[in-house]
């Protein structure tokens, strides 16, 4: 395990170098002077620009100016959206939360969904529940994410009236940011309305999450059926079998946990597709998350914005990588290390 | 008895017509191919096939809905947009953009990444354990994510958007390709070849290619269907194709005002779109299918 980690860990030093190399290269291809494009200081004066100037120690040479930034960035500071005047790093803390809500409640319902579907499809394989299972995630795979957004909307917000189509919660409600997830600070508040604003909140984020889990869910199912399938020609299947298991035990203690392992390791993965599908939900769901501001500041030129944005989001996607790496490795001894006489 | 041939010649198909004869018994996967080559046909042909020129409106055909619909007129066949546009023709003009940019996409980065990734099949040691994390890293960020980034960096517009979407995809293709060529490399039949002299080149071309092509085929309408959704999803959220354009994407944005009052200029795009990628995911996995089978049998 330990040299497992030492490994990893050296990805991830890896990765965050060149995650920061490419973000640090983006000053100088986005149109405009690299200084205010890394700062974000448009209105700054002369004297100003000269501090900050110093401060990034431009006059050094390209690699001393690179570590430079990574100082700064160590330190947080990501310099101020050229639109707003704002501060990046507090604006993402505040709106990144909000992504991370939807992202894996989104998440949730894709997994409890698909691999469930996933199993029944492969235990019934060949048939006619297979074959409907599979033509229709075929057709949940192909479905443009911003259309199905749109027609969810029409039918479920427009047409039925039953949920809400825009924003995280009604304003009627006043809940105090605290660690920005909505769920947890409603929980934290002590509003006398609390549970009315928790069910508001839970209407909320029912359509959004629902269609972001779509094309994931599809994927999970494919996953599920195809390690199931997997499993169930193995020989310990065979044995267990033989023994006179019934076909519940069988599936339930024995094939079930081993297909899950394989599914667990595909999750990282299935993460950074599913928050870049968040990104547009959230555009059309007007959910106040870091996908929405991302995509507003590229309509609004805010170079510094869309730089630290996708430095952020990126290193958000990667981490959530490394962990689902790490929680596949304790539950799955064999991918820890060298495999001996395999 | 007569006997036509006095020697039986024993036929081996290539690896690539094998595959093909395969594919061809499966009906599903013929389905999705003629939509396929249908929309291929409709892509190149579109300005002689259209009834009306997709930019230009008749301003006495306001949001006409389509001919089935009772006010509907049979001389626009699927309604009109609220510049009096022809919304068949825009659709027509629009596989053009949509589909044939993603089928050009996927072509140039298929030919970049199948270079780069045998070339780098061939070296060993650093520099390819460098490109196998490199590699790691592009592929671990989504396609469309990389897509917006590009296109950040470029500006909004429809040549901007194919050149992300190339970018974007030939990670995959090169990671593909490297993969393939090092596992057909361990096989006897390239030692032979390499045994008789052969420099890695010839070996390449002439005992390798042939052998992967077929999984190349299936990593490139894999590639596809994210170019189609990629281009589609950049137009709708204007950062892709510009306004008077008709790309599917941009003009189920253009539609999203008129929603409630004209549901088919949303409709009808968002069809159209997924009727392209089911088309190029049923000819995947009809690929895929038929190199399962090739391998079992």
């Amino acid at each position: 395990m330990l040299i497992f980690t030492i490994r990893r860990l050296n990805l991830f030093i890896f990765t965050m170098l060149v995650l920061t190399l490419i973000s640090f290269s983006l000053s100088f291809l986005f149109p405009g002077d690299a200084i205010i494009n890394i700062t974000g200081a448009i209105n700054a004066t002369p004297g100003q620009l000269k501090i900050l100037q110093q401060s990034y120690q431009t006059e050094s040479n390209i690699f001393w100016q690179y570590i430079v930034y990574l100082q700064h960035i160590i330190h947080g500071e990501l310099g101020i959206s050229m639109s707003s005047q704002s501060d990046i790093a507090t604006e993402v803390l505040n709106l990144l939360p909000a992504t991370i809500e939807l992202s894996l409640v989104a998440l949730l319902f894709a997994m409890f969904i698909g691999i469930p579907l996933g199993f029944i499809a492969a235990i019934k394989h060949n048939k006619t529940a297979d074959n409907l299972i599979s033509s229709v995630s075929m057709i949940g795979y192909s479905i443009p994410v911003f259309w199905l957004g749109l027609l969810a909307i029409l039918m479920f917000s427009i047409n039925l009236g039953w949920l809400p189509s825009a924003g995280q919660i009604s304003l009627l409600f006043e809940i105090n940011h605290v660690t920005g997830i909505q769920f947890i600070d409603i929980l934290l508040s002590d509003s006398p309305y609390k549970w009315q604003a928790f069910s508001d909140a839970t209407s909320h984020i029912i359509l959004p999450a629902c269609v972001i889990a779509v094309a994931p869910a599809t994927i999970f199912i494919r996953l599920a059926r195809t390690s199931m399938i997997e499993v169930l020609e193995t020989s310990y299947i065979r044995a267990a079998n033989a023994k006179g298991l019934t076909f519940q035990q069988i599936i339930f203690r024995h094939a079930i946990r081993n297909a899950l392992i394989k599914i667990i390791r595909h999750v990282g993965l299935q993460f950074a597709n599913l928050v870049t599908i968040a990104m547009v939900t959230e555009v059309i769901f007007s959910w106040p998350g870091i996908g929405r501001w991302l995509i507003e500041s590229i309509y609004q030129r805010d170079y510094t914005a869309i730089q630290s944005g996708l430095l952020v989001l990126s290193c958000f996607i990667f981490m959530i990588h490394i962990l689902t790496d790490f929680i596949y490795a304790a539950l799955n001894p064999l991918a820890r290390g060298i495999k001996h006489g395999a | 008895m007569a006997r036509d041939k006095i020697y039986t010649e024993e036929v081996f198909p290539s690896p690539f017509m094998q595959l093909w004869q395969i594919f061809r018994k499966t009906p599903v996967a013929m389905v999705g191919f003629n939509c396929f080559i249908f929309l291929v046909i409709l892509a190149v042909f579109a300005p002689i096939l259209a009834p009306y020129s997709p930019v230009e409106g008749q301003l006495d055909m306001l949001l006409l809905p389509p001919s089935w619909h009772t006010d509907g007129n049979v001389s626009f066949l699927l309604g009109t947009d609220e510049l009096g546009r022809d919304m068949l023709s825009r659709l027509m003009y629009g596989t053009s953009l949509t589909f044939g940019l993603s089928f050009v996409v996927v072509i140039i980065s298929l030919v970049i990444g199948v270079i780069i990734g045998s070339l780098s099949a061939l070296t060993s040691g650093l520099k390819s354990s460098f490109l196998n994390h490199f590699l790691d890293v592009i592929l671990s960020i989504p396609s469309l994510l990389l897509a917006i980034i590009i296109v950040a960096i470029l500006g909004p517009g429809i040549s901007n958007t194919v050149w992300a979407v190339v970018i974007v995809l030939i990670p995959q293709f090169i990671h593909i390709t490297r993969y393939a060529v090092k596992e057909e490399s361990r096989k006897d039949y390239v030692l032979a070849s390499r045994l008789d002299g052969a420099s890695p080149f010839r070996v390449l071309y002439y005992s390798i290619f042939p052998n992967i092509v077929d999984r190349i085929m299936g990593q490139a309408t894999l590639a596809q269907s994210a170019a189609i959704l990629d281009i589609a999803t950049l137009g709708f959220l204007g950062l892709g194709a510009q306004i008077p354009l008709p790309e599917w994407g941009a003009t189920l944005a253009n539609g999203l005002d008129l929603f409630y009052i004209a549901p088919w200029t949303v409709y009808l795009p968002g069809l159209a779109i997924l009727f392209a990628v089911v088309a190029t995911n049923l000819v995947g996995e009809g690929i895929r299918h038929a190199l399962k089978l090739r391998k079992d049998r």
